[in-house]
């Protein structure tokens, strides 16, 4: 059974630098590296020092709160550096490649296994953290039972990969046996979302125990946040859980061979790269290789994820746990003569005030200047253009704001992520922070949930 | 460029915390921030911003005011011909002579405005708000030409102050700045602002010529005199007495075409205040027994402060419904409440303005009720599930 669900809201930046439909082969890359802001909310207990030996699939370290979930290290070699920032807070873990050894978790059919030997054994694999949860936007707390389990097939993202083409490119056989060790964590559906081209490949096409569904719109139509809303909206006290498609196969590969096995495919993209292609690699490799003499020019800007909602790392940084892209772009730290009164004839805007409206270009070049200093909330009715939710986005912002709990639970704050909010930052004049504002407004409402 | 880059670049220590001059801080900044947008790149949250910002999107308010200046320049002058029975001005003429009458309105709106946003700034440790480059404009031109400057002087800081600054600033206020401080002028020097003679430049000094009238229409109508009000083209045109920038509905509507495609200003509001006004104008038409209730609708939309009002006050996105059927209502009953006040109030010929303000109070509450439509949504489906 299929439903198709038509969204209208919302905004594709037309940003340069579309990665081309070309794959090329993983390149041999020294430094590995585990990012702990990858997972908001988490506070981590380290299970090893620096200089430890570890395999792909060792710990590294756990969930202080639930020390079942175990995060573990994507390649086998040497724990080189334990990375903290201000406050000695943990930014990274940073792992030398070495050899080719591997934790062996032992095969098995998840469709015989209970429900708890399914969790136990990811958790066990470190694969665990690819299951993440709404409310929250946080890796998933294994002692629910979701209402639902979500997987989005596409990526509306600036820039985002092609996830079909993605799947074209995976090794087939581990996607089935994804959906049946999800299909052990719920007792309610498994939905699988498409955008309007659907898949060209047969194994997701076939796939057994998901039910299909396919939205159109301009993004966020991709989100999976987008996707629950519609197909079946977090209500206060229930719990839905997704994951990337990815890692259904990733989940797959662990059952049937054993294996705690990120490889995957991104797109590296922006108008900052001379040859935007996909690349092979895997979660947590340092992006140096792959942007090895691709750069157009120094000073810019590399994002692991998206430009809207990705993370700034250097140019040898690591790839993030649930990214599948590289973005790059120039950085913005010019002075503008005049900017804001400027016609605009290249400038690529949400707003009709610019005169690239009138003559627009396929695609623009932006960079990461601010283009306007902070403000009050002004004006009004533009923001929910860009969120298909029923949610009033400045009303919820504003709730989180004052620290109404009980305004926020209302306005829907169960129900969005960053992400969800992010096109309303890009297009805000008053240049709110409102991905930053619904974190704070999550770690609040966990405060007070527990 | 680069050479002024370079001398601000230069001078800007002085102007930081613990600099010389430190204590204009955010003035520096304000002025630093209008010539050259900053090299502030993105620090959190998205890596890429929309080039728009409160500048342009004020900048494009003030354009869309542009019409309704130009045409009031020109219609001050027209009026003082006519009622002075001076003739052989040419347009031009009509037009400096206009625009002469209105520039120091303006110059003392915005020094004595940003004087005070400048200072407040400045005392909170925050940048300078655009807000008043808008408001700035809107006050000279809801003024009657002959108003008196210290007044406009004292009406700004009054509304700046205690209609603005009080509540936290541009984006905080509950009520419409430039309302404001049209309402304080209204009620502390009413002879300032009503009758037969401040529309008019020179004639509250002066005597017009015999059978001249400085009587807007409103007035003429709250006079039983209907036969003495102009056409309807004329009003529908401009060139009658009235506020400086209120009486050309056709400069207005330049100006709500202006911020309707840019998406700056609500259409939403402007149409529903619209039909609010012409409603209710219908409604009397069909009920009503004095000859007021008589007057054909549409003449609400082109007397007076309706359009003016419709098109730049009542869209005030800050105190202004928020949601989008909130401003339905919003501009329906603001439109209504236009119209009732006008024809039924005894003392007030001119509704607009009050019933912006009111509706602007309402905003919130209607806010509210529009949002717990949403709220009773997400709640029920805990119900049924």
């Amino acid at each position: 059974m299929s439903t198709t669900i038509r969204l209208r809201k919302g905004l594709n930046i037309r940003l340069a630098g579309k990665a081309e439909k070309i794959l090329l082969p993983e390149a041999p890359v020294g430094r590995y590296g585990v990012r702990f802001a990858d997972f908001p909310g988490l506070t981590a207990r380290l299970e090893v020092k620096e200089g430890a030996v570890v395999s792909a699939g060792s710990v590294l370290f756990h969930d202080k709160l639930i020390p079942e979930i175990k995060y573990v290290s994507p390649v086998s070699g040497v724990v080189k550096e334990i990375v903290r920032g201000e406050k000695r807070l943990l930014t990274e873990i940073v792992i030398e490649q070495q050899g080719n050894e591997k934790v062996d978790f032992g095969t098995a059919d998840p469709l015989k296994l209970t429900r708890e030997e399914v969790k136990n054994r990811m958790m066990l694999s470190g694969l665990w953290p690819v299951m993440r949860q709404r409310p929250y936007h946080i890796v998933a707390r294994p002692g629910a039972v979701p209402k639902a389990i979500f997987i989005s097939a596409f990526d509306t993202a600036p820039l985002a990969p092609d996830l079909d083409f993605i799947m074209t490119n995976t090794q087939g056989g581990h996607l089935q046996t994804g959906i049946n060790v999800l299909s052990r964590l719920t007792d309610g559906k498994i939905h699988l979302s498409f955008d309007k081209d659907g898949s060209k490949v047969a194994e997701v096409r076939n796939l057994k125990g998901v039910e299909l569904h396919t939205f159109t719109g301009p993004h966020p139509a991709g989100n999976v946040g987008i996707h629950i809303h519609h197909i079946d909206p977090v209500s206060k006290g229930e719990v839905v859980w997704y994951t990337d498609i990815q890692d259904v196969v990733a989940l797959g590969r662990l059952f049937n061979t054993g294996s705690y096995n990120r490889d995957r495919i991104i797109a590296l993209a922006g108008p900052g790269v001379m040859h935007p292609k996909y690349h092979r690699t895997r979660a947590g490799a340092s992006v140096s290789a792959i942007l090895r003499s691709n750069l157009r020019d120094k000073n810019q800007r590399v994002i692991s994820g998206n430009v809207l909602t990705g993370k700034k790392i250097s140019d040898e940084g690591s790839i993030g746990f649930y990214d599948n892209m590289v973005t790059v772009v120039p950085e913005g730290d010019y002075s503008e003569f005049f900017g804001w009164a400027l016609p605009g004839y290249d400038k690529y805007s949400y707003w009709k005030t610019f005169l690239s409206k009138l003559i627009p270009k396929k695609e623009y070049v932006l960079d990461t200047n601010m283009h306007g200093g902070h403000r009050a909330f002004v004006v009004t009715g533009h923001y929910e253009n860009v969120l298909p939710m029923d949610v009033y986005p400045v009303l919820l912002v504003k709730a989180i704001m004052s620290g109404d709990v009980e305004l926020m639970e209302n306005l829907g704050i169960y129900e969005v992520a960053e992400e969800d909010l992010a096109l309303c930052e890009y297009i805000d004049p008053s240049k709110i922070e409102f991905q930053e504002i619904i974190r704070q407004g999550i770690d609040l409402m966990i405060k007070e949930m527990n | 460029m680069n050479f002024l880059l370079k001398q601000i670049k230069k001078i800007k220590p002085q102007f930081e915390q613990g600099g010389r001059f430190g204590k204009l801080r955010s003035v520096f900044e304000g002025f630093e921030t209008f010539i050259f947008v900053p090299e502030k790149v993105t620090s959190k949250g998205s890596h890429i911003r929309d080039y728009m910002d409160m500048k342009r999107t004020m900048t494009v308010v003030i354009m869309a005011l542009l019409p309704a200046l130009l045409f009031g320049s020109y219609n001050i002058g027209l009026q003082h011909t006519r009622a002075f029975g001076i003739e052989g001005w040419s347009l031009m003429q009509m037009f400096w002579f206009g625009f002469l009458k209105i520039l120091p309105l303006i110059i003392v709106s915005y020094a004595v405005g940003l004087g005070i946003e400048f200072v407040v700034a400045q005392l909170r440790g925050h940048e300078i708000n655009e807000g008043y480059l808008v408001t700035g404009m809107l006050i000279p031109l809801i003024m009657p030409v002959d108003v008196p400057l210290w007044m406009v002087a004292v009406s700004v800081a009054f509304a700046v102050i205690i209609g603005k600054e009080i509540f936290g600033g541009t984006g905080m206020n509950i009520l419409n700045p430039a309302l404001t401080a049209r309402a304080f002028l209204f009620f502390s020097y009413p002879g300032w602002m009503t009758g037969d003679k401040v529309w008019i430049e020179g004639l509250t000094r002066g005597t017009a010529v015999d059978g001249f009238s400085g009587a807007t229409p409103l007035v003429l109508a709250k006079l039983d005199e209907f036969d003495r009000m102009p056409s309807a083209m004329d009003m529908f045109i401009g060139t009658i007495p009235g506020s400086v920038g209120e009486t050309s509905a056709l400069a207005i509507i330049i100006g709500a075409v202006i911020l309707i495609a840019t998406g700056v200003g609500s259409w939403r509001i402007m149409l529903s205040m619209t039909l609010g006004g012409l409603g209710m104008g219908l409604l009397l038409n069909l009920v009503g027994s004095s000859e007021y209730t008589q007057l054909p609708a549409y003449y609400h939309l082109i007397m007076g402060g309706f359009a003016f009002g419709a098109v730049f006050m009542a869209t005030d996105p800050v105190t202004a419904a928020q949601t989008n059927t909130g401003k339905w209502i919003y501009g329906a009953l603001a439109g209504i409440m236009v119209v009732i006040i006008r024809v039924f109030n005894p003392a007030y010929p001119e509704g607009t303005m009050l019933a912006i303000l009111l509706m602007n109070v309402f905003a919130p509450l209607i806010d509210h009720y529009v949002v717990n439509a949403s709220i009773k949504r997400r709640l029920k489906r805990i119900k049924t599930t």
